[in-house]
């Protein structure tokens, strides 16, 4: 409950917050724009290891964004610890839920490339006096007379 | 008996701490939450997970193209402001779901005082901020349904796999008003419209501009100049379809949530407006129940906005 704290010092906190969240988010964006190429002439990071990084950043700052809300504005400081673990621990099984469907995306993404790529394959049509259809292994090159 | 217990139920925890028989005799709250809370708390968690399970079927679809489209390039329009303004506008509707998020803490903190002015008053501003958060997204699905032709089972925006020109229907080379050939690089976004499309009045509107090719006819002909498919003449397609679909399902869901929100935020300020939870001498726990459900409504957000429009 917030009876932990006076009433300036829970005023304090709103403007803190708002402060905080709204300063996060307009770097944020300053930094997408930077990275996608539309702030600085020249300079954009759309691959490797910039791009990665830039990556991480966001993820950083959304997840402390994500930690003040829920910690400060839900109050789950000033709850009892049980109540905390409770509902924070369950979350860490979408860790797994990110890791396994990224990676069968990813499979996904390649299986897409190997069905293209048989669908384009140009099929040489036999020689006539071949045989067609299915060969017995071991057999190839005989002909029935 | 139910009003008191939430007030004195941290006094009376503390007594017969190590008695189990009394834990039985009700009246004590397991976490010293009352029950409403606690389940507002549960119910958060599950939300969570859904929201999670659509954001990572976003991720695991966008893992599996070869490109998918760009976030600056896709969100770019500002209403009564021509032009190209990449992520600019849903940094305003960041912003007003951040007002609300506050005004919302300033809520619940005057409920805990049991001052009923300040917390009709704050959660007006709420249902305020609310409102307006609707009528921006209002504006965004507007833009990219009736202007931009992005439905749940068509995307008009994609980013080319490789370097390429596009092609006139008689097979040659198409060029630019300047005499350049109209040529687009790997990775650059598109925007392209199935026959029919009205584009007239579009931001894009501009063959000029590096980057955004406008083509509004369907069979138009393209051909790759680099990669594994370089000399290959093909049809020019829309874009990954499952963006559209994944991008109204999501924010369609999470805009729901804050629909419901708004209602449920109107319905407890009346009630707070004439009475009913200074009567019950609680510290206006159901302005704190339904803060709590606010302030998630914001938390989805700062990933919704992450995943669509920062990644």
């Amino acid at each position: 409950m917030a009876g932990h704290q006076s009433y300036e010092e829970q005023k304090a906190l709103v403007v803190k917050g708002l402060l905080l969240l709204g300063t996060i988010t307009i770097v944020e964006v300053i930094v997408a724009l930077i990275a996608k190429g539309h702030m600085i002439p020249g300079v954009k990071f759309t691959h490797g290891f910039g791009h990665y990084l830039y990556m991480l950043l966001m993820i950083g700052f959304s997840i402390y964004k994500a930690y003040f809300i829920i910690f400060f504005f839900m109050h789950m400081a000033y709850e009892v610890r049980g109540l905390a673990v409770s509902v924070l621990l369950p979350t860490t099984l979408l860790v797994w839920a990110i890791i396994a469907f990224f990676q069968e995306g990813s499979s996904w993404g390649a299986r897409r490339e190997l069905i293209k790529e048989k669908d384009e394959q140009i099929v040489k049509p036999a020689p006539a006096g071949q045989p067609q259809g299915y060969l017995i292994p071991g057999t190839a090159g005989q002909t029935k007379g | 008996m139910a009003d008191t217990s939430v007030t004195h139920a941290h006094e009376t925890h503390e007594h017969d701490h190590h008695d189990d028989a009394a834990l039985w005799e009700g009246g004590k709250e397991p976490f010293r939450a009352s029950y409403g809370k606690l389940m507002m708390w549960y119910f958060l968690l599950s939300d969570a997970f859904t929201f999670a399970g659509f954001l990572i079927a976003y991720g695991a679809l966008r893992f599996s193209m070869p490109t998918w489209p760009e976030a600056d390039f896709v969100f770019a329009s500002f209403p009564f402001w021509p032009g190209h303004h990449p992520l600019i506008f849903v940094t305003v509707m960041t912003f007003i779901l951040i007002a609300s998020s506050v005004t919302m803490v300033r809520a619940v903190q005057e409920g805990h005082r049991e001052n009923q002015k300040g917390v009709v008053f704050w959660m007006f501003l709420t249902v305020l901020g609310g409102a307006a958060f609707l009528g921006s997204q209002a504006y965004e699905w507007t833009t990219l349904i009736a202007t931009e032709n992005m439905t749940v089972s068509q995307n008009p925006f994609g980013r080319h796999v490789a370097d390429g020109v596009y092609l006139n229907p008689d097979g040659s080379e198409a060029k630019r008003e300047n005499g350049q050939p109209l040529s687009f690089e790997k990775g650059e976004s598109y925007i392209l419209h199935m026959h029919g499309a009205d584009i007239t009045g579009m931001a894009f509107h501009d063959t000029e501009k590096p980057g955004e090719a406008m083509l509004n006819h369907e069979g138009t002909k393209i051909k790759y100049t680099t990669g594994p498919d370089a000399g290959r003449v093909s049809e020019a397609s829309v874009g990954p379809k499952a963006f559209g679909a994944l991008f109204f399902f999501i924010t369609g869901f999470h805009g729901f949530h804050v629909f419901s929100g708004v209602l449920f935020l109107t319905i407890i300020m009346i009630n707070a407006a004439g009475g009913v939870y200074a009567a019950r001498r609680n510290g206006y726990e159901m302005v704190e129940k339904i803060g709590l459900y606010w302030h998630f409504v914001d938390l989805v957000w700062v990933f919704v906005f992450l995943v669509f429009y920062l990644l």
